[in-house]
């Protein structure tokens, strides 16, 4: 029910701005986001911003799921 | 980084799919239901079930939001397409969803103002752009979508659109779980909580499956690996038998959610008791417009309806509750197809029998 | 509008022309019943006659694009290397093309002038003469803008003889180039979904590409190029009329960023968006490799590659995940439509 794609925020204008996804580029709501700025990453669904995508967390996760690709021990935790 | 591709590594998903079937080794039968449609989407997309072992099941829940919308609304939208000066503005999901004895794309074929668009803002615009005609947009969709639909509420009366309204169908996900848990008839080992609900909503609202029901609950991501992980933390809170809500979709959801979107449900919304198709009307589960919004509640147009005709047969209701599978209903690809579909769960882009039909039909 | 809430008689709805399911039930049910004949119900892109020795293919093909100019291209240059590809499909070398117009009263000549030059360029480039038409103007609102019918009749050379029916276990399954550009070029004009992208139409004649397969093989069994419903139907109908299994692998599929960027904000599955400068090839798997040399050394051909292969078993089209898993290909229900569930 929640069909939503990390873009990244170009511009802004009132409460609207230009947002990319690699090379799409549209007009997007921010009323959910008011402290958006230029630069952040976002999620967008239904052509609204609903949250900051944290890119920390993001590397974080990625390198969890790379952790999970190697030998683990018997609980299956990472080792 | 572009935060979609690299969630959909096959190496990482080796692994993960590994230590799915280690932890599964672990426990007996487990069940665990994803309940938002996008979920059930991901899941088929990916061919995720396939990979699962055997003794864990994945079961589709009532997050689809176009299929837990009752006959009513699609009739009461239907009728307000065929007035003359009526603009109706949709989400594709609706389209093609049957009301008791007409679509929208069928009245679009026969000449009503039927317009799919991809925002509520883009409906805003139609109304700017037309100002003789009444715009109406069908406002479906569950916490992620509601805030949409209001923000658009509110710049519609901030910029004077009057002819701009909604027919409000928002629902709220956390009592269709509670009405869930509650049910004999189902055995839940687990929830993958929807991600995106859970940006604007929080971890909270999910507290009491574990606390007083002792389910655990992962919100999880919708890339493949982040449903795999889902399905990983899942298993490990079965194996170690604890019963907790926990995140996995770091990158964007935290416990408290997003109060600036919370301010604008509030702002323009208050819950109502609600009919879902299948669960029965499930109490202050739905939103419906404040009194002072009235001017763009497009349920205030007097028209006539024709009476609900529910389909004889259909099985939307038990699949909803996770009782049935789609291939577990009579109708299932014999009288019910995506090209005549009987329910809305076949012609949702996401509903569980139109994915299990695209996706999974002859591979189960 | 109002008036009766009754069920009204069955009436053509857009998915009727979106080429998949709701397609092939209008030909096979309320069309093909009063046509049949062997060449018709072949259902190929072009119906091979023969005459005397020669073989000569023959296909038409109407163009309703909507908007006119496109990134990319027009609805004049679709509808000349339309047509030139349909007789490509059947291995046939284009001979000569006809036009017909059908205007709606209210269209700016500028706009006629521009398309039928670009329509003269197209067919220029690919060296196929229109050599005979028609012109028709109806009332305002009869019509949207344009409408264009091209036929085209192309010569089969001996030895070639390629059909949606002729594909084999064992094939493989080529692949000529990047798929969904046409289709989000489209998509990113329609009103209500307006979004920025690079994408451009891939329209582009492809007879030139086919010969350079056929000299390195001509007992290629199957081509088609995938236009509406995509890669997706394409893959359904070969499947179909060859009554095969055909398997694909997800990551191999050559896409764009930009296509593939545009398709998950959209939610469209980019197997469901039209090509117009594409080829899919059943191909018997020891020339293989030959053939995607051949096409390399074309410039419509450089992305060109093994995407999969046919198997002994009922028609389906199932895909290998980039994650591993597995999953059927349908035939798509009808137009593709944006998603935000």
């Amino acid at each position: 029910m929640c069909l939503a794609v990390p873009m990244k925020v170009t511009s802004i204008q009132g409460d609207r701005a230009r947002a990319s996804l690699g090379d799409v580029e549209r007009e997007i709501g921010i009323a959910m986001l008011p402290d958006v700025q230029v630069g952040d990453y976002v999620i967008v669904h239904a052509g609204f911003a609903i949250q900051h995508l944290d890119e920390q967390e993001a590397l974080e996760t990625l390198a969890l799921f790379r952790g999970m690709a190697e030998v683990d021990d018997q609980d299956g935790r990472p080792s | 980084m572009r935060f979609l591709d690299e969630f959909r590594a096959p190496d990482a998903a080796q692994g993960m799919i590994e230590r799915i079937h280690r932890l599964a080794a672990r426990c007996g039968d487990v069940t665990f239901m994803e309940v938002c449609g996008t979920h059930t989407m991901s899941v088929y997309r990916h061919g995720i079930r396939r990979l699962l072992p055997p003794n864990v099941r994945m079961l589709s829940g009532p997050g689809c939001p176009v299929c837990v919308t009752p006959n009513t609304f699609l009739d009461r939208a239907v009728a307000l397409a065929r007035l003359r000066h009526f603009i109706v503005a949709t989400f594709g999901d609706m389209m093609r969803v049957p009301g008791s004895s007409s679509s929208l794309r069928e009245e679009k074929a026969w000449g009503c103002d039927v317009r799919v668009v991809y925002s509520t803002l883009e409906a805003l615009a139609i109304a700017r752009e037309n100002p003789t005609r009444q715009v109406v947009f069908l406002g479906v969709g569950f916490e992620t979508t509601a805030p949409t639909i209001g923000a658009a509420i509110l710049e519609a009366r901030a910029t004077h659109v009057r002819n701009f309204s909604v027919l409000s169908a928002a629902k709220l996900i956390p009592p269709a779980m509670a009405a869930l848990v509650a049910h004999p008839a189902l055995r839940i080992h687990g929830f993958l909580c929807p991600g995106h609900v859970s940006v604007v909503m929080g971890t909270e609202p999910y507290e009491f499956l574990a606390r007083d029901h002792g389910v655990p609950c992962v919100v999880a991501g919708f890339e493949a690996l982040d449903i795999l992980q889902g399905i990983v933390m899942l298993l490990q809170q079965v194996v170690e038998r604890r019963a907790e809500v926990e995140i996995a979709y770091r990158r964007v959801v935290s416990p408290r959610g997003n109060p600036a979107a919370r301010r604008i449900l509030g702002d323009v919304f208050e819950a109502s008791d609600s009919t879902w198709r299948g669960l029965g009307v499930l109490p202050r589960s739905g939103l419906c417009i404040k009194p002072e919004l009235r001017d763009h509640d497009a349920g205030r147009f007097e028209v006539d309806v024709e009476p609900t005709r529910e389909q004889a047969g259909c099985d939307c209701g038990d699949v909803l509750r996770g009782i049935k599978t789609p291939f577990d209903c009579k109708l299932f690809g014999k009288v019910c197809t995506p090209d005549d579909p009987v329910g809305a769960c076949m012609v949702s882009s996401e509903g569980t029998c139109a994915a299990a039909w695209r996706y999974g039909r002859d591979l189960e | 509008m109002g008036g009766t809430l009754n069920r009204r008689a069955p009436a053509i709805l857009l998915d009727h022309g979106s080429g998949g399911r709701a397609s092939r039930r209008l030909v096979e049910e309320t069309i093909l019943p009063h046509l049949r004949n062997t060449l018709l119900d072949r259902l190929d892109d072009a119906a091979v006659l023969s005459l005397d020795a020669a073989r000569l293919a023959f296909t038409t093909d109407s163009y309703v694009v909507d908007p006119i100019f496109f990134p990319g291209g027009d609805i004049g240059m679709l509808a000349v290397h339309g047509t030139i590809n349909d007789l490509a499909m059947s291995g046939a070398r284009p001979v000569a093309l006809s036009a017909g117009f059908i205007l709606e009263e209210g269209l700016p000549l500028a706009d006629l002038d521009r398309i039928v030059a670009s329509m003269a360029r197209a067919a220029a480039n690919a060296g196929v003469p229109i050599v005979t038409g028609d012109t028709k103007v109806v009332a305002r609102g009869a019509a949207d803008k344009i409408f264009i019918n091209t036929a085209g009749i192309g010569l089969v050379p001996p030895g070639v003889d390629i059909s949606g029916h002729h594909g084999r276990p064992g094939d493989a399954v080529i692949l000529s180039g990047p798929i969904a550009e046409h289709g989000v070029a489209i998509l990113s004009k329609r009103a209500g979904l307006s979004f920025a992208s690079s994408c451009k139409s891939d329209t582009a004649p492809l007879a030139a590409l086919v010969a350079d397969m056929l000299d390195a093989c001509p007992a290629i069994h199957s081509l088609r190029d995938p236009t509406r419903g995509g890669l997706a139907a394409t893959l359904n109908e070969l499947a179909s009329q060859s009554r095969v299994r055909i398997e694909i692998d997800e990551a191999v599929i050559p896409i764009s960023d930009a296509a593939a960027s545009a398709c998950e904000m959209l939610g469209i599955d980019p197997l469901h968006l039209a090509n117009e400068g594409v080829l899919v090839a059943l191909v018997p798997c020891e020339h293989a490799a030959g053939v995607v040399n051949a096409m390399h050394a074309n410039p419509l051909g450089r992305h060109a590659r093994v995407i999969g292969k046919v198997l002994d078993g009922d028609p389906l089209v199932v895909m290998r995940t980039m994650v591993g898993g597995k999953r059927i290909v349908a035939l798509p229900s009808g137009q593709p439509l944006p998603r935000i569930c």
